[in-house]
């Protein structure tokens, strides 16, 4: 029973699901936004909830296999926010989409449940389980519209690509179950130093990294995001975009300072290569792209970097910052997209062109686009620089040990200087883009995205502002995974 | 009233209250910006008049923890080293948005940008927190790029956009490196300058990180303030700029960067100082005789102004680079005289390139018979520029001349006085090109500024050169305590410090020493 009520807040999760799932059979269209709305107070409700868990260290469920600390909480917080988010986003949007709405908050619902468990996760097995069922479902989610070929075509790419991280991941889990004879974290993290010694549990590790790589759309394993980010429906992008990628991120913290205790001096390399070719990658290949969509997807695979940099100096500091810099990007990649769906609504098309004369048709559209995009280039006062700033003081101080943090440090710093280019041609579209031949009306911004936009921009400044209680609460969640 | 605080947010609230108001409005715009500005110049001037002159101490302090885990800290206050800069950026913020009449398009953005850029220099001067110092600044910073590239003329608008772009944004990022770099090497436990201060002059990093530190910062400030050979951005961008920006950025916010070296750079790491202000001072010939030989070759008014702007930077950095105490007080003076300065020749310029629509020298001639105010007010900021005694740039370069022969070699002082009879030279012929001769047919209607009201923020620019320049001794006995222990950090034994505890922050540091020493 105590197992159960530790798991509480996924089940509570769950089971919203499944009743929208079941309601949606008795309820006529018209009361299917109530259904959209319902849902999205039940997750409110559970948010709240999850503060009246108060683990005093790391308690553990199903024979160890499921853990709940302030590090699962905070990202279960995080993971609830953005549901809440793309739920507004998708009963908002759902005019244009065809049918289908409690499918898709269903959905929507379990691949929250997936990336809730990925954060207590503390087994390989469970890892792959809660993995696979954000994996599964984003199949879905991703060719969702599917009379429109982009959207297909999206949901085939993300379809392969998945299924082959996702045999990486299996076969890497086999390896190391192979190697050690066990699953769980705990025992993993208690093996005699000589089994370290064995090339296939190396290897195994390796394979674990490629599939968590493929969550966080890091380089190499980027290749899918432009593309899927292009197809997919915008709620389903933002959801990818926020939840999958820090869905990735937790498991790579949790398996990284709690399993292998080698694992750490062992991933450094790799995971400052990722981080360094990440940024690189993403922010010149982000320069010539004239889809708004795509040029996010590029923009996350140089964020994923930024987070890597965090992620690879192996102390608080840098763990704390990347957590923090996840909070601010999550409102801030909630805020663009929330604009990319009502223009994309409106006008078909999500290039820099439709965006012209934004600042006319719709000031609150513009105004929540340039928030989003000045966040991401890292401009105070908005939440982007304090994250960026962590980090930059992370590998700092990861630098004294490990002088190729300096080179990281200088691709991070010229990232940066790059992306104000492209970050700055959105604005720049918007406010002083010439329109072709838009029809140039004002564009009505229904009231739930509204209300979405105002609260998301409200958090970006807030965050940036007043960073002090993230932070603090990021120090909890980082000093209960075990970090000094 | 005459609270720091105010006059940092006072111009940041009102860009939000602009931000909230229709943009029907336009004349509420204009009306809001000019208010946000004149209220803190105001106040800046109270609180000139009103500070402790001769003690060094920081005062009207203000302090609130922001960030506890990290040490940050919103501390602002005024010494001798920053009440100049403010009094001088709080009255240029005013001209600048008295200037703006020019803008007739997207008023709100356009006032809303300067109102950041207004605050955000304020603030980053008045600040006592390595990190809000940064922040500050890059609030300020960014509206410059926005602005040149919406508002900005000619045809190398875009090319000017993006190298200003690029090289700002570069500096500022070394110096941020520079920064949290000397914030982990000083045990990463506050971002408090009075706190650095007290644990550097205790227990001063080891030379090699002195030496690693320091050119981050010389470089990444250098940049931000077109140290030669960076400063290519400098001349392009303000020619490209609209009025107001050129203004705010040449006058106040370029002089962040010489305001971090002499705040942070050069007391908190003085070995470093010691080995690579050689450095500087050799860079600095390259803007004094470099670009002024540059300036001399323009035929553009605007370009000349740029490429004399980096010329008198280079003053400033002589000043910094002797290391004595004539020498750092004079750059002190320079950096306010050259403030009041380029927002003067700027604006000056920006009225002409409204009026005439060309800034070619070639193509004007005899403007004073047509423009006796403007013309008058023009010939004097010229004058001022070769430095003319009786403007504040005179007992500032003066003094740094003499800082430098104190302390340095004899071909220094020999460009140096070079520099100084070429700025002669480009600025006596302006004056002779535009102001004097044949006026030719097509700008026979040319009109004068027209009444008080148009003509307020010029004789405002002027009066502030004027007054310093007949009484330097308000800013000198102001800045010399300060100046004094910036010196004797380097060379004595005596360390950089703030004489006694800092009332307001005394307390919350005193309990920031005891957790930090409690964990």
């Amino acid at each position: 029973m105590n197992d159960l009520v530790l798991m509480g807040l996924e089940g509570a999760v769950l089971v919203t699901g499944l009743a929208v799932l079941l309601l949606d059979l008795w309820i006529t269209p018209d009361q299917r936004r109530l259904l959209g709305f319902g849902a999205i107070a039940t997750l409110g409700v559970i948010f709240c909830a999850s503060f009246a868990y108060l683990p005093d260290g790391t308690q553990y469920a199903f024979g160890g296999m499921y853990a709940l600390d302030e590090f699962a909480l905070y990202f279960k917080r995080f993971f609830l926010i953005a549901g809440m988010f793309v739920l507004l986003l998708s009963v908002g949007t759902s005019h244009a989409e065809e049918g289908g709405q409690g499918e898709y908050l269903s959905l929507s619902l379990f691949a929250l449940a997936g990336m809730m468990f990925c954060a207590s996760a503390a087994n390989l097995a469970l890892l792959f389980v809660s993995l696979e069922l954000v994996t599964v479902t984003f199949y879905v989610l991703v060719g969702f519209q599917r009379r429109r070929l982009a959207s297909l075509e999206a949901a085939i790419k993300y379809l392969i690509i998945g299924a082959l991280s996702s045999a990486f991941l299996v076969y890497g889990i086999a390896l190391i179950y192979g190697a050690t004879g066990t699953l769980d974290f705990r025992q993993l993290a208690s093996l005699p130093a000589a089994v370290m010694e064995s090339r296939i549990l190396w290897l195994g590790a390796l394979f674990l990294f490629v599939g968590l790589g493929f969550k966080m759309a890091a380089v190499p394993f980027q290749i899918w995001a432009p593309d899927v980010y292009q197809g997919a429906p915008p709620s389903t992008t933002a959801f990818l975009a926020v939840g999958s990628k820090a869905a990735g991120f937790v498991l790579l913290l949790r398996v990284l300072h709690q399993t292998l205790p080698v694992l750490e001096t062992r991933w450094l390399h790799l995971l400052m290569g990722v981080a360094g070719l990440s940024i690189a990658y993403g922010v010149l290949c982000a320069i010539p792209q004239r889809s708004l969509k795509r040029l996010l997807g590029y923009s996350s695979i140089a964020n994923a970097g930024y987070l890597l940099i965090g992620v690879a100096t192996l102390s608080a500091a840098g763990a704390t910052a990347a957590l923090y810099y996840l909070a601010g990007y999550l409102y801030t990649v909630l805020a663009a997209f929330i604009v990319i769906a009502v223009v994309l609504q409106h006008t078909g098309r999500d290039d820099f062109d439709s965006l012209a004369g934004l600042h006319q048709r719709s000031p609150l559209l513009a105004a929540g686009l340039t928030f989003a995009m000045v966040s991401l280039a890292g401009i105070p006062p908005l939440a982007g620089f304090f994250g960026k700033f962590l980090v930059l003081k992370a590998a700092l101080a990861a630098g004294a040990e490990h002088p190729g943090f300096y080179w990281l440090l200088g691709i991070a710093v010229v990232g940066v200087v790059i992306s104000l280019y492209y970050y700055f041609g959105v604005v720049r579209a918007v406010y002083w883009g010439t329109p072709g031949e838009q029809p140039a009306g004002p564009i009505r911004v229904e009231w739930p995205l509204q209300v979405a936009l105002y609260l998301a921009m409200v958090a970006i400044l807030w965050l940036g502002v007043m960073p002090n209680q993230i932070t603090n609460l990021a120090e909890l969640a980082v000093k209960s995974l075990g970090l000094r | 009233m005459a609270s720091l605080s105010f006059i940092i947010f006072c111009p940041l609230l009102a860009a939000l209250l602009i931000a909230a108001i229709p943009r029907n409005f336009k004349v509420l715009f204009r009306l809001i910006a000019l208010g946000a500005t004149f209220l803190p110049a105001l106040a800046a001037v109270r609180l000139f008049l009103g500070m402790e002159p001769a003690s060094g101490r920081l005062q009207y302090e203000e302090f609130v923890p922001w960030v506890y885990s990290l040490g940050i800290s919103y501390h602002v206050g005024v010494d001798g080293l920053n009440i100049g800069l403010i009094l001088m950026g709080a009255i240029v913020g005013f001209a600048a948005a008295c200037i703006s009449r020019e803008i007739t398009d997207r008023e709100k953005e356009f006032y809303l940008l300067l109102l950041l850029m207004t605050g955000g220099i304020l603030g980053a001067f008045a600040s006592y927190d390595l990190f809000f110092f940064y922040f500050f600044h890059e609030l300020a910073l960014v509206p410059t790029f926005i602005m040149i590239g919406v508002w900005g003329r000619g045809d190398r608008k875009n090319y000017a956009t993006f190298k200003i772009t690029l090289y700002l944004s570069l500096g500022a990022l070394l110096s941020l490196i520079g920064l949290l770099a000397l914030y982990l090497q000083a045990g990463g436990q506050t971002f408090n300058i009075v706190e650095l201060t007290r644990r550097l002059s205790a227990n001063p990093l080891s030379p090699g990180a002195q030496q690693a530190i320091f050119p981050l910062l010389m470089f990444g400030f250098g940049i931000l303030v077109s140290l030669w050979p960076f400063h290519t951005w400098a001349p392009l961008g303000y020619a490209a700029a609209p009025t107001a920006t050129a203004m705010m950025h040449a006058g106040v916010i370029k002089k962040f960067g010489l305001y971090g070296l002499l705040r942070v750079a050069v007391p908190l790491l003085p070995a470093g100082a010691e080995s690579w202000l050689p450095v500087l001072a050799l860079l600095c010939l390259g803007n004094l005789v470099y670009c002024g030989l540059v300036a001399m070759r323009q035929r553009d008014f605007n370009l000349l102004l740029g490429n004399s702007s980096v010329a008198h930077m280079g003053f400033v950095f002589l000043g910094i680079a002797s290391l004595s105490l004539v020498g750092v007080t004079g750059a002190v003076l320079v950096m306010v005289a050259h403030g009041f300065l380029a927002a003067l020749s700027f604006a000056l310029s920006g009225y002409l390139h409204q009026r005439l629509g060309t800034l070619e020298m070639v193509q004007m001639g005899g403007l004073l018979k047509r423009l006796p105010f403007i013309g008058t007010v023009l010939a004097m900021a010229l004058l001022a520029g070769c430095g003319l005694p009786g403007f504040a740039n005179f007992p500032g370069e003066a003094l740094v001349l003499f800082g430098a022969v104190k302390a340095g070699q004899w071909w220094v002082i020999l460009a140096a006085w070079s520099g100084l009879v070429i700025g002669g030279v480009y600025m006596l012929r302006a004056i002779r090109q535009i102001l004097h001769g044949h006026l030719p047919e097509r700008w026979a209607g040319v009109p004068d500024a027209p009444h008080a009201w148009h003509k307020l923020p010029y004789a405002l620019l002027l009066a502030g050169l004027v007054v310093f320049g007949c009484f330097p001794g308000l800013l000198t006995k102001r800045i010399q305590p300060n100046a004094s222990r910036i010196v004797q950090a380097v060379n004595g034994p005596m360390l950089a410090g703030f004489p006694g505890e800092p009332e307001a922050a005394g307390y919350w540091l005193a309990r920031g020493r005891k957790v930090t020493g409690h964990e």
